[in-house]
């Protein structure tokens, strides 16, 4: 009788492990099937001509997508020198004055904001920027940069929350104003974890898509200037990606890989960044 | 010599808890003055009225006075800030800053408050750490992390970092309560002779600490002050029954 009890309870946690391990690997296909599958045709577009070359027009052999990589670094690089600013000072507002009565409202639309669906941010930013000024890159990076600050703000609100109190209370007892004493011990001492936040947030937008679309649209040639567009990595894969031109394909499986790289080059780093300094 | 604190009608809460309850008393210029008494009893709120930390804690609240030099610190128009560069502060759990080397934990009070000459911050770095006896043992290596130093030589640290913004007081929640023997007795010696040029107030659990290290001795109770005089009267011939017991160890 006890012994059937117990087998009872072996033949159960031999299922509940096998379903948890059934599970793992369905939640892994995809993510396998995604990568290999732009690994081995993405390869097949890299040459060094891929790297060094602009787009080229329609029916042209070869080119590259050198232009994309340009413009994607830039729309990035500029939607990063909105977004983090912001981010970073909501993420200490909410953490250092949480006792403040902005404070749960800036949470709460903080969250809001993290929910919008991208594509409505570039809508936003298409009645804002692009009616008046055209589409441009800096209406894709303002499009990106708000969809980067509620990620940077709630990192950095986490990270500094983790310094203990008592860091705190030694720098105000040695007469340090409150202001410098988050600004300098406290940032000092969440600055891994803040970069972290950062370097996601990056992470996330350079393979932003529709809101790109909406704001930047197609263009085929290098920067030119803040108020024009640029090429983008993640429209070249759903542009050339449709289109019927077995070149274009080709390019845009190629695209597909360096923004498969570049977001996973920087988790890697971030890994390795965090991991070095504990 | 006028007191250092003269303190009226002190009463402190966290929330609708009242944690002191109509505290007088002074303490006296460069001296030890001990607070003892069971936990909770308020001793370290007793404190960190001192040097105005107390209100930091959200909820708490407090009224009445403290006279520090015969100014109310708790007076209109007085910057907690000033006053918390006067009166300085080693809490129990040795605080080192954790990202910054010795030299940069001992500077940071300066530093951070706008003292940039190398020249000042080298004699001050090398001047605290002498005071807090740390500093034949770290003066080949102070671009060592602070949080790499033992837990003694980190509390010592902490006093060095406090010594460093010449206050006139040194408060100090219970700095050995964390530490071996060996520290302790070091940090015992070291708050002696403070004593000749500074005015320290230290809470302890530990009663043969207060007998050996104090010149004046507070016994707190249920937020109460119930004896305070100097530390030999209060140990050889305490006047009330519960100072008795506390001190022979019957409760506590």
């Amino acid at each position: 009788m006890r012994l059937d009890y117990y087998m009872i309870r072996v033949i159960k946690d031999r299922i509940a492990l096998g379903l948890v391990f059934l599970s793992l690997l369905l939640a892994l296909i995809p993510l396998f099937s995604i990568v290999y599958e732009v690994f081995l045709r993405g390869a097949s577009a890299i040459s060094i001509e891929f790297f060094t070359q602009p787009t080229p027009t329609v029916g042209e052999k070869g080119g590259g997508i050198a232009n994309a990589i340009q413009g994607t670094l830039i729309t990035i690089a500029l939607a990063s020198l909105i977004g983090v600013p912001i981010g970073l000072m909501s993420g200490i507002f909410l953490s250092e004055y949480s006792e403040h009565r902005l404070s749960r409202l800036v949470r709460f639309f903080n969250d809001v904001l993290n929910g919008i669906p991208s594509i409505i941010i570039g809508v936003f930013a298409y009645t804002l920027i692009v009616l008046s000024i055209g589409f441009s890159v800096t209406a894709a990076a303002f499009a990106l940069a708000i969809i980067m600050i509620p990620i940077v703000s709630r990192t950095t609100e986490e990270a500094m929350k983790l310094v203990p109190l008592s860091i705190r209370e030694a720098a105000i007892a040695l007469g340090i104003p409150r202001w410098k004493t988050v600004t300098t011990v406290v940032l000092k001492g969440a600055r891994k974890a803040i970069v972290t936040g950062i370097l996601l947030g990056v992470a996330r937008i350079a393979g932003e898509s529709a809101p790109v679309l909406v704001t930047m649209g197609y263009w085929r040639w290098w920067f030119e200037g803040l108020d024009r567009p640029t090429a983008n990595l993640a429209l070249n894969v759903f542009i050339f990606g449709i289109s019927p031109f077995e070149n274009w394909i080709m390019l845009a499986w190629g695209s597909a890989l360096v923004l498969i790289m570049l977001v996973l080059g920087i988790n890697v780093f971030v890994k390795a960044y965090v991991w070095r300094g504990y | 010599m006028a007191p250092k604190f003269e303190i009226e009608n002190l009463n402190a809460w966290f929330g609708a808890k009242q944690v002191l309850k109509n505290i007088n008393m002074k303490i006296e210029e460069k001296s030890v003055t001990a607070i003892i008494g069971p936990s909770g009893c308020g001793k370290t709120t007793f404190i960190r009225c001192l040097n105005r930390m107390h209100e930091l804690t959200p909820g708490a609240r407090v009224s009445g006075k403290v006279l520090f030099d015969g100014v109310d610190i708790y007076g209109k128009g007085v910057d907690p800030v000033i006053i918390r560069r006067k009166i300085g502060m080693v809490f129990q759990k040795p605080n080192p800053f954790p990202m910054m080397s010795i030299y940069d934990n001992v500077a940071a009070g300066l530093k951070l408050n706008g003292v940039k000459d190398r020249k000042i911050l080298d004699t001050v770095v090398r001047r605290s750490l002498e005071l807090a006896g740390l500093w034949d043992e770290v003066k080949d290596d102070l671009k060592r992390s602070g949080a790499s130093l033992s837990g003694g030589q980190q509390q010592r640290l902490c006093i060095a970092r406090a010594l460093a913004i010449e206050p006139e007081v040194l408060l100090m929640d219970e700095p050995c309560s964390a530490l071996d023997p060996i520290s302790t007795s070091k940090i015992e010696l070291l708050i002696r002779q403070l004593a000749k040029d500074y005015t320290i107030v230290i809470v302890t659990h530990n009663i043969q600490q207060a007998a050996r290290v104090s010149d004046y001795t507070a016994f707190f109770y249920l937020g109460e002050l119930i004896e305070y005089g100097p530390t030999k009267q209060i140990f050889e011939s305490p006047k009330n029954e519960l100072t008795e017991k506390y001190i022979t160890g019957e409760f506590g």
